[in-house]
């Protein structure tokens, strides 16, 4: 495989708040991730899934420690610079769906491109591409407010994944959504896994969800208090 | 980057179409204001010296009085027919002296009456007043030296007392006199001061001062200034020989004013450039409301969008890309709001100079103004929210409900 992770966190923790009133949301986690992995993150509520997943994502910095994404020290980066990385190497999909209301499934998908500068008849190509890839061909002129619930969570898909990021990170995908449902969203994203050889990263508190995964990390208390790999998965 | 962020912007203000209307109303009614009171205030101002050229601009008024203006008289002495007849012959570079006597009285013809203004005058005072006749004739030097009974009208006076008839050869009263009507004089319009100058009748000065007014007293001295002359110079010199016919000491002010129509026409304009000044500031006020506007919208924008903004962070927009695109948002609801309101006021002042009968005159100074100023209102009051949607953080931003 490559020759180091995508990503490595080393000693990494977060803290929130001063004197008596703090608290360590992670109280110092070592992890590594290597390209082409597919990991659910687990635990109980508060134990930092959120938290560590925000630092993955580069959107937060550790309080100590050090987070490398692809071998770059991210706790070096300004602001604007981690915001150009999530731009080309990494795609969000929220609990929450996280759409522009009333905007079309097209102009949602467009979005990230759009940051990238790209001419229109390519970044209308890729969209309708991504909304094909999740199966909503035929519904890329209709608003969030005209689709399901599945259907909005692979819009958030579709956005995602229409920049080919090298990590994809989920947080509670199917949180909102009902078992078949979650199982369509589940496929999808082992297919985008296997096809397109992205890396993702998901949490969920659903065992029958993380049995999608080939990796499972638990959390408890801001530690990871687990570390499986399943079904002979090599690393 | 900028075609992105008007991409961006376009979109987002396509999705909130109505609040974009309602933001741009004020900027919308600022701009309107602004123009239409320009545009119209223009147009009175040309009209004002329109009015003043159609005088004669080289005519003085020599009145009794120390100040310009009616109630300012205040027992100064009238002039006397020879106070007249010394400027004629003493001043060089006059075209004409007419002296006025005048007094509002009401004229009579059958049943009908009307109360007008009559003047006494001598014939020298239909050139010097610009008023040539429509029908009949003016009376003659020795009409007017002999005091014989007959007078000139107004249209207006025509119109009130003989209607569709031919007022000509017909004998109106004027208390005691009975003259005849010789002559209409041709429509002249409204006066810059609203004053209907049609609404006249004028008669001989010997027959007014004999037959109506019963003394020799002369009002008002109409002199015009032969082309090319000073009118400067003759205002002064007509100044030292009243002075000395008056008897004035060195020591006392001119108790009699000369005016000069030129000085007339620079006060009205500049009276009505007072008028549009401080009616454009209350304008340029609303204006700035609806900059105020502008603001708020856009604040209580970025607090109902903390959501929208987050994702695009989180999506990698970077601070400046977000900080231009409400930048955008505000410059363009702004902008185009002066555009609407540019074009509503061109329509406005277009149906009101219609209306007011003034001149429509277009005034593209005014209009880039407002224009660029509208603009610049969105830059401004645009900034400090877009700013604040730059500097969210994504996490919490998601987070917001
Ligand atoms: N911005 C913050 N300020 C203060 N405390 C925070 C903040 N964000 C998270 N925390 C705390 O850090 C801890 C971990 O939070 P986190 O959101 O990572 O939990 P989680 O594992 O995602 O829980 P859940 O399964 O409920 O989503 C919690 O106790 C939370 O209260
Ligand atoms: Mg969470």
């Amino acid at each position: 495989m490559a020759d180091h992770p995508l990503l490595a966190l080393q000693g990494v923790t977060k803290t929130y708040g001063t004197g008596d009133a703090q608290m360590h949301a992670l109280a110092g986690i070592n992890l590594s991730i290597n390209p082409g992995e597919f990991v659910a993150v687990m635990g109980p509520s508060g134990s930092g899934k959120s938290t560590c997943m925000n630092i993955l994502g580069c959107l937060d910095t550790p309080s100590s420690g050090e987070y490398r994404f692809q071998g770059v020290n991210v706790g070096g980066l300004t602001r604007n610079q981690r915001a150009l990385l999530r731009r080309h190497y990494i795609g969000f999909v929220f609990q929450g769906f996280n759409l522009l209301n009333r905007t079309t499934a097209l102009e949602n998908v467009e979005l990230p491109l759009i940051y990238r500068g790209m001419d229109t008849a390519t970044r209308h190509r890729l969209a309708k591409a991504a909304l094909d890839a999740v199966g909503l061909a035929s519904r890329e002129s209709h608003t969030p407010g005209e689709l399901s619930g599945g259907q909005q969570q692979r819009v958030a898909i579709a956005r995602a994944i229409v920049t080919e990021p090298a990590l994809l990170l989920a947080d509670e995908p199917t949180g909102n959504l009902d078992s078949k449902r979650s199982v369509e969203i589940m496929e999808l994203l082992t297919a985008i896994n296997r096809d397109q050889g992205i890396t993702v990263v998901m949490v969920t508190h659903e065992p029958d969800m993380a049995d999608y995964a080939k990796r499972i990390i638990s959390f408890k208390d801001g530690l990871i208090e687990s570390d499986q790999k399943l079904k002979g998965y090599l690393c | 980057m900028l075609g992105n962020a008007f991409l961006l912007a376009f979109r987002a203000l396509r999705r909130n179409a109505m609040r974009s209307v309602l933001t741009m109303l004020g900027i919308i009614i600022g701009v309107a204001a602004v123009i239409v009171v320009v545009t119209l205030g223009s147009g009175a101002t040309r009209q004002v010296s329109q009015q003043v050229a159609s005088l004669g601009s080289n005519l003085l008024m020599v009145s009794v009085g120390k100040r310009m203006g009616p109630g300012q008289v205040s027992g100064a002495e009238a002039f006397k027919l020879a106070d007249a007849e010394a400027l004629a012959n003493d001043v060089y570079g006059l075209a004409a002296v007419a002296p006025v006597a005048s007094g509002s009285t009401t004229a009579i013809y059958a049943n009908e009456n009307w109360s007008t203004n009559v003047s006494g005058t001598t014939d020298a005072f239909f050139s010097v007043s610009n008023q040539p006749v429509a029908e009949g004739r003016l009376f003659t030097a020795s009409e007017a030296r002999l005091g014989t009974a007959v007078c000139v009208i107004g249209q207006t006076v025509a119109a009130k007392l003989f209607g569709q008839q031919n007022p000509l050869n017909n004998r109106i009263r004027l208390q005691k006199l009975s003259c005849e009507v010789i002559g209409v004089l041709k429509a002249k319009g409204q006066s810059t001061m609203g004053t209907d100058q049609d609404d006249l009748v004028v008669v001989p000065l010997r027959t007014y001062q004999r037959r109506i007014a019963g003394n020799q007293d002369v009002n008002l001295i109409k002199v015009s200034v032969q082309d090319g002359q000073d009118t400067e110079k003759v205002k002064h010199e007509i100044e030292g020989i009243l002075r000395t016919r008056r008897h004035l000491a060195s020591t006392e002010e001119n108790n009699f004013n000369v005016m000069d129509m030129k000085e007339i026409a620079a006060m009205l304009s500049s009276t009505t450039q007072t008028m549009t000044g401080m009616l454009s500031a209350v304008g340029a006020v609303s204006l700035l409301v609806g900059g105020i506007g502008i603001m708020n919208i856009m604040l209580v924008s970025v607090t109902e969008r903390t959501r929208e903004i987050g994702i695009r962070l989180a999506i990698g927009a970077l601070e400046n890309e977000v900080l231009l695109q409400f930048l955008v948002e505000a410059v363009v609801l702004s902008s185009f709001g002066g555009l609407i309101g540019i074009l509503l006021a061109l329509g406005t002042a277009w149906g009101l100079s219609g209306l007011m009968q003034v001149p429509f005159v277009f005034q593209g100074g005014i209009v880039l103004t407002a224009f660029l100023f509208s603009a610049a209102v969105g830059v401004v009051f645009g900034y400090f929210p877009a700013r604040k949607a730059a500097r969210l953080d994504p996490i919490e931003a998601l987070r917001h409900e």
